[in-house]
């Protein structure tokens, strides 16, 4: 369907929309008559193609514009999405996923073929695809044979058993996988119009997707607009007409453009947020966000001999005053950190962690003993430095650290502040004796976070690497319940302490008052704009 | 005249080759790649990635081809992060951005930084002179930086006369607080040196010559001291309007505006290559042509240049 087509069916629906929502009532609530959701995107979008977009943020435009397998709830619950449900073998590696009846945005069926294609499409070669790592991780078979370029594509895991059944095979169980489909990678894309059009079929007027929108206007740099796609199957049920992402840089511009009214949602500047809720006490939220903050200490081959006893990394890690990093220098209502997973996880219990009971006061008085103990004190002060990637928010945390450990113990702590893409590749090639590093969780189970630390995870870059760690996990894969492991694995951590945990996050945002559907209790905060809905105010 | 022009492009042709030649070489140098990224890729499929763009051939044929693609065809290849553009594109859909409220601006500037400066050597050391200067002094404090968020609180925020950001090209309502912000500091350097150009000029001979031959002091100043009063201004012009017509990262991030000026400083950050030598290549070009506009408008002044 071409752009000139679109727009008029688009706005028509819209428009017949507007009329029989007048009277429409939401949980008790009158609904706006206009229903246009404006959102504040802090970059430009990198790619519209599911299998291409790398970027967490403007995620939910692919959840617009394609829906996977399944999709998340306001909670984060998974729920049926272009599949009614999924069967599991009894052998846990293959996973039958019914198809629901529905339509792309140009008329055609959504069957499963398409989902072949687009699973194949991401570990193709050929698409050179920066997530092809995503389906080696889902364990889909053959995927790491499939994107060495060992097998072709269609020796993929994956099979249209008809037009309505998608079956995909996988390496080992893996009990959170179905709640993977809910990422854009494995989001279906025709066939036809990928091939038609080919990098142009992103495209505004040439993109044709299976979602609750349509793609209706880019203007890099400015804005992207999508509208509702009557042809979507609960399109009956979706409440906002046209979503709106204004792309706005600077924090603070967004903010003031928030404060102008001319966006519904943005994020809040670090340390804002006791002012603004003090102002805006119905508008500024914060929430967990799954993200966890911390300080690698490299034990690794190229790291300084002085961190590769335990007890000097134990020594920085319990010096470090956390609270004062959440409560004077963030101040969003950021976690102390003193593991690794994000705390909020789903199903996920917090480990006790021994250290994390201490007062600051106790663990100072413990990391004094240990580095003493390791040889190091006045006469033989500890000298270290410590880099981290150009943010006004990363130094204030930086410049924290250091005087922590210099009046505490005495260290000598050298900040070396590097740009992005130097700081990365320092720490990716092991060039580094203390990182500033941020993981921030793919699903919502606590092994996006604990597989990182195993000794055959590409990520792992701290030189740890423990046998009992590793066995640990990947018994972790196929136990019912997981999460004794994972306490076991989070202990290991706290007595290697191959980093040292800082904070855990939390999202800080401006939300107009009369949005409803924001999905403040989903840690993925994975939102999706038929979901919300505006009321009269 | 003609020779000299002929000349002058001729020795471009190399300036730009050598142009292109070292930017690649030295973006190349930077640590880190265009895939380079919080979680560091497998090696295959940085192998796939690499060999999709072509950074799996040595660096003397990279640069052999990407000059063989840009003389030959035009083409300035695909973004590296911006995957479903090419830089063609990036560039074609930025630069008339810029180049609306650039050169508007740059109008702007020019207009309002010459007539404070003359205004105020001409009323040398009186109030109106304290007063332009005075204008000069405040508006060269408030860069572009500055002068952005201060307009967007004044008149978005506060006034709710303007929006805060975006762009339309028929509504001015979007291009006066890019302007404004992008022309002050401009137009305050342009007072600055015109003031103190015409001042000299007023003080030369030649107008000596022509106060005592009677002539009244309008006629003076339009006819015999502006021209040359002008000549430093316009060396600075010519560099001033390519950096204004190319954009600036403070009003693309600020506004919204869509506009290239974002780009140069992103594709740098985010090791986007071919962006990156896209940018430089049409910066490099457009500052050539420039200084030649410049150096023709420069005989024309000055009497004394002949080439």
């Amino acid at each position: 369907m071409n752009s000139k087509l679109l727009l008029p069916i688009a706005l028509g629906a819209s428009l017949m929309f507007s009329i029989s929502v007048e009277a429409k009532m939401m949980n008790g609530e009158k609904l706006a008559k206009e229903q246009v959701f404006t959102y504040r995107l802090l970059d430009d979008i990198k790619s519209f193609d599911p299998q291409i977009n790398t970027a967490v943020q403007g995620a939910e435009l692919m959840r617009d514009l394609f829906e996977g397998l399944m999709n998340e709830d306001i909670k984060g619950k998974l729920i049926p999405g272009a599949a009614t449900g999924f069967t599991l073998s009894d052998d846990k590696l293959t996973y039958t996923f019914t198809l629901r009846d529905a339509k792309w945005s140009n008329g055609e069926a959504v069957t499963a073929k398409d989902f072949v294609y687009a699973w194949r499409r991401l570990v193709d070669p050929k698409t050179a695809s920066e997530y092809a790592w995503y389906m080696e991780l889902m364990g889909v078979k053959n995927a790491s044979k499939v994107v060495k370029g060992e097998v072709t594509p269609d020796q993929l895991g994956v099979r249209a058993v008809d037009d309505k059944t998608f079956e995909v095979t996988i390496d080992n169980a893996l009990p959170y996988f179905a709640s993977m489909t809910v990422h854009g990678s494995t989001f279906p894309v025709l066939q036809s119009v990928v091939e038609k059009h080919g990098t142009d079929w992103t495209k505004p007027g040439n993109m044709v997707g299976n979602g609750a929108y349509v793609l209706t206007d880019y203007r890099p740099g400015e804005k992207v607009v999508r509208e509702r796609n009557p042809l979507y199957w609960d399109n009956e049920n979706t409440i906002v007409d046209k979503t709106v992402a204004l792309i706005i840089n600077d924090d603070n511009q967004a903010l003031t453009r928030y404060l102008a009214g001319e966006v519904d949602k943005t994020e809040i500047p670090a340390g804002q947020y006791p002012r603004l809720l003090k102002q805006y006490p119905k508008q500024a939220y914060s929430y967990p966000r799954s993200c966890s903050y911390i300080y690698w200490f490299n034990i690794g081959e190229k790291g300084p001999k002085s961190l590769k006893d335990v007890r000097v990394r134990k020594a920085l890690s319990y010096a470090i005053n956390r609270e004062i990093i959440t409560d004077r220098i963030l101040q969003g209502g950021q976690y102390q950190s003193f593991n690794f997973a994000h705390q909020k996880t789903a199903g996920f219990q917090l480990p006790k962690i021994d250290y994390a009971g201490w007062t600051q006061k106790e663990r100072d008085a413990k990391a004094v003993a240990l580095l003493a103990e390791a040889g190091y004190g006045p006469d033989n002060p500890l000298s270290l430095t410590l880099n981290y990637n150009t943010s006004e928010t990363h130094k204030k945390i930086a410049i924290g650290v250091s005087q922590f450990w210099k009046k505490t113990l005495g260290v000598k702590l050298t900040l070396a502040n590097n740009e992005w893409k130097i700081h990365t590749t320092k720490q990716q090639n092991g060039d580094y004796e203390v990182s500033r590093y941020a993981w921030c969780g793919d699903y919502n189970e606590a092994s996006t976070y604990l597989d990182l630390l195993t000794s055959y995870s590409g990520h792992n870059v701290s030189g740890y690497s423990s046998k009992e760690y590793d066995r640990l996990m990947v018994e972790s894969k196929t136990m019912k319940n997981p999460n004794a492991n994972y306490a076991k694995a989070e202990a290991l951590l706290a007595e290697a302490m191959p980093f040292a945990p800082i904070y855990q996050y939390t999202g800080v945002i401006m939300l107009k008052t009369n949005l409803r559907g924001w999905p403040v209790d989903n840690l993925m905060q994975n939102w999706y704009s038929r979901a919300l809905y505006l009321v009269e105010e | 005249m003609l020779n000299f022009i002929i000349k002058r492009l001729f020795f471009a042709v190399p300036t730009i080759l050598v142009l292109i030649v070292f930017s690649f070489l030295l973006m190349h140098m930077a640590p880190g790649g265009p895939f380079t990224s919080e979680r560091a890729l497998p090696p295959e499929i940085l192998a796939n990635l690499e060999a999709k763009y072509g950074l799996d051939q040595p660096l003397h044929r990279q640069i052999l081809i990407y000059l063989k693609n840009v003389v030959l065809h035009f083409d300035f290849g695909p973004s590296f992060s911006y995957k479903d553009r090419t830089v063609n594109e990036i560039l074609s859909q930025g630069f008339p951005i810029t180049l609306t409220y650039g050169s508007i601006a740059f109008v702007f500037a020019v207009l309002s930084g010459v007539s404070l400066g003359v205004l105020a050597a001409i009323y040398h050391n009186s109030l109106l002179d304290y007063l332009a200067v005075g204008i000069t002094i405040g508006a060269q404090v408030l860069p572009n930086f500055v002068m952005a968020p201060i307009l967007v609180l004044i008149f978005t925020l506060f006034l709710g006369w303007l929006p805060g950001g975006g762009w339309e090209y028929d509504d001015p309502k979007y291009i006066i607080m890019p302007v404004v912000a992008l022309a002050t500091s401009f137009m305050a350097s342009i007072a600055r040196i015109t003031r103190s150009s015409m001042l000299e000029v007023m003080n030369a001979n030649h107008i000596r010559t022509t106060r005592a031959k009677g002539l009244p002091t309008r006629y003076i100043i339009l006819h015999h001291a502006l021209k040359p009063a002008l000549l430093p201004v316009l060396s600075y012009l010519g560099p001033t309007f390519v950096s204004m017509i190319t954009g600036s990262v403070v009003i693309d991030m600020f506004f919204s505006t869509g506009g290239m000026g974002l780009h140069f400083v992103n594709a740098a950050l985010n090791r986007d290559y071919s962006v990156m030598m896209g940018i430089t290549i049409l910066v490099g070009v457009l500052t050539i042509l420039f200084s030649l506009v410049v150096d023709i408008l420069y005989a024309w002044i000055d009497p004394k240049i002949r080439y």
